[in-house]
């Protein structure tokens, strides 16, 4: 078992490390309820960044703050330095993509009409349809695997499907930094890991990333930075294998466990104790 | 690279202009303007005489005799076009408030305009006893003062679709029990002139009307266009909409006053005309197939739809003349049970 330590020492501290995207000193909240007082978060460039804490910690606030879908009430989101408030809506959306929660397909739409909305940040009133707009809503279909579905309704689609296809819209964008906002709830564990695989891979070609995850063993298998939260301020942050320990897990989900090393990937596999003993 | 939309397409794509349409909708599209067209022609040739085909180009060249040119460029063209331009209004603002509310059924009346523009004539005509700018001038104030009321009751750190509904219906609901009420107080001849003006009619407008309404629905229709994509975005929902580099909250204000402008314009000219702002972007998506609604789609098929009306309107009953929104309400209640049946059967 792993001995308990004070998390908030390991937060890591990569010298070297560039980010682009920062929420510098934010407070966020809807109407006069404060979720997060001057929140200080940076997303390493080239990260997949996870973000991980229990229900209503203020993960999902962070991000669309991050998205400029939340303006902070004080503080400012900063991309390259800039405060993005002050940044041309369709220029920060040339930048920085959000899959959302939940959003709506209009009725009788087909995929391939859905996915080429995700190109109106690069569109004027005369430039409709490009050939970089064909060229990238055929590699976001590509990259996703929904080539086959361009032509179906989008309401005919599966679960795993559709989360597919919204995740092409947001990758027709061209964003180099996508935020997912809890990608993968309401699917199955294959669908789950299926899409948690497209975003390593989309990872690895070079995106920034950042995903809010419920759950930890995919954070920690999938990510390659992790931040924890808890009542709206970060408790740790750093690399899985660095931080994603029992007294973490104790401190910000207030849940005994044991760490292992995951079997098939090595990385912290938590186990939670519950009422079960080994006999 | 081509993409797959699973029906066929009309690109253009040229350096710094570009576009894509469902071919479908484009001849759709074309077919009922050529229809509307078509329409406008036989409109200008029937009526108390019969004027033919080549006497109606010479009524509107001159070179005809001077009655002709007189019946043709003084009386039935302006009142045809008139029913042309008022179904384009009339057609895109029921499109940009179904396209808000996500809703078949949302009109402009969801925001409380009709009511309230009734009201607005109710009043000056109680007031003054009438005349045409007279009551247009209140109908029109009424109508956008219920309509900004609405808003602003709606509004909670901006202004969702299903809101600004129910907002709507229980404003609506208490404009329609005061319309009620200053009927009773009004006399007969009172009752009588409400009464005409609330049924929605393009008689007797001439030259003097057209010219007005051309205007603006010159700014008023590039308005509504240039909006088109920030509304076929904003159909995804606000989070979508916000990331991909819209503003929900300015596009969704920009899209009610022109929805508003563009009914408070046939209102002010002819009195509310029913149903075509609610049936011609529905019909319009079924023979187009496209998803949402399409603005210019909608646009031709409201045009398309009033100049019919008011087609029947005149010849029906010839030569008694019916107000054109007496026909619009028997063609939009036909349409409705239409629906109604439609959709039952499908569960």
């Amino acid at each position: 078992m792993i001995v308990s330590k004070d998390v908030t020492a390991m937060t890591a501290s990569a010298p070297a490390m560039t980010s682009r995207l920062h929420a510098a000193d934010v407070t966020i909240g809807y109407d006069r309820r404060v979720i997060s007082e001057r929140l200080d978060v940076r997303i390493p460039d080239g990260s997949f960044t996870v973000i991980v804490g229990p229900n209503a910690c203020g993960k999902s606030t962070l991000l669309r703050s991050l998205a400029r879908l939340l303006k902070p009430a004080d503080g400012e989101v900063l991309l390259d330095g800039r405060a993005i408030a002050a940044m041309p809506a369709k220029a920060l959306a040339r930048q920085v993509g959000l899959l959302p929660q939940t959003s709506l397909a209009p009725d009788g739409i087909v995929v391939a009409d859905l996915v080429s909305r995700g190109r109106y940040p690069h569109q004027g009133l005369i430039r409709q349809w490009s050939v970089d707009d064909a060229r990238a809503v055929a590699a976001a279909l590509a990259a996703t695997n929904t080539t086959e579905l361009s032509a179906r309704l989008v309401d005919e689609l599966s679960g795993g499907q559709r989360q597919r296809v919204w995740v092409a819209m947001a990758l027709a964008q061209e964003t180099p930094i996508l935020l997912l906002d809890e990608p993968t709830t309401f699917l199955d564990i294959a669908h789950q890991i299926e899409l948690l695989e497209l975003f390593r891979r989309l990872h690895k070609e070079g995106r920034t990333l950042v995903a809010v995850l419920h759950d930890l063993n995919h954070a920690a298998r999938y990510a390659t930075h992790i931040i924890a939260m808890k009542d709206g301020q970060v408790v740790a942050e750093g690399e899985p294998k660095d931080i994603v320990t029992a007294g973490l897990v104790r401190e910000v989900f207030g849940l005994d466990c044991v760490v292992v090393p995951d079997p098939v990937a090595g990385s912290p596999l938590v186990v939670p104790l519950g009422s079960a003993t080994l006999s | 690279m081509t993409v797959d939309f699973g029906y066929r397409t009309l690109a253009v794509q040229r350096r710094g202009w570009s576009g894509i349409a469902s071919l479908r909708a484009a001849l759709v599209t074309l077919a009922l303007a050529a229809a509307t067209v078509i329409g406008v022609v036989v409109s200008i040739s029937t009526g108390t005489y019969d004027i033919p085909l080549d006497e109606v180009v010479g009524g509107l060249l001159g070179t005809a005799d001077g009655g002709t040119v007189l019946v043709v460029r003084e009386w039935r063209m302006p009142r045809a076009l008139l029913a042309t331009l008022l179904g384009v209004a009339l057609g895109m603002s029921g499109a940009i408030f179904q396209s808000l509310t996500r809703n078949p059924l949302g009109s402009p009346d969801v925001i409380g305009f009709s009511s309230g523009s009734y009201t607005g004539a109710l009043i000056v005509i109680l007031v003054t006893g009438g005349g045409y700018y007279a009551v247009a001038a209140g109908a029109l104030v009424g109508g956008v003062v219920t309509a900004l009321v609405v808003f602003v009751l709606a509004y909670r750190r901006g202004v969702q679709g299903f809101r600004l509904i129910i907002v709507g219906i229980g404003v609506s609901a208490l404009l329609a029990a005061s319309n009620t009420y200053l009927m009773l107080r009004a006399t007969v001849e009172e009752q009588l002139t409400a009464g005409v003006w609330g049924s929605g009619s393009l008689n007797g407008l001439s030259i003097a009307e057209l010219v007005p309404v051309a205007l603006v629905m010159l700014v008023l229709v590039p308005a509504v266009l240039t909006l088109s994509p920030a509304l076929r975005v904003l159909e995804l929902g606000d989070d979508a909409a916000g990331s991909l580099g819209s503003r929900p909250t300015s596009i969704r204000l920009a899209a009610i006053v022109l929805g508003v402008a563009l009914v408070a314009l046939v209102t002010a000219a002819a009195g509310p005309i029913a149903f075509i702002a609610l049936v011609a972007p529905q019909i319009a998506r079924r023979l187009t197939r496209s998803a949402g609604v399409g603005l210019i789609a909608a646009g031709v098929t409201g045009a398309l739809l009033l100049v019919i009306s008011d087609f029947l309107a005149q010849r029906l009953f010839a030569p008694l003349q019916l107000p054109v929104g007496i026909v619009t309400v028997s063609v939009g209640g036909v349409y409705f049970v239409w629906l109604l049946v439609r959709e039952t059967r499908r569960r």
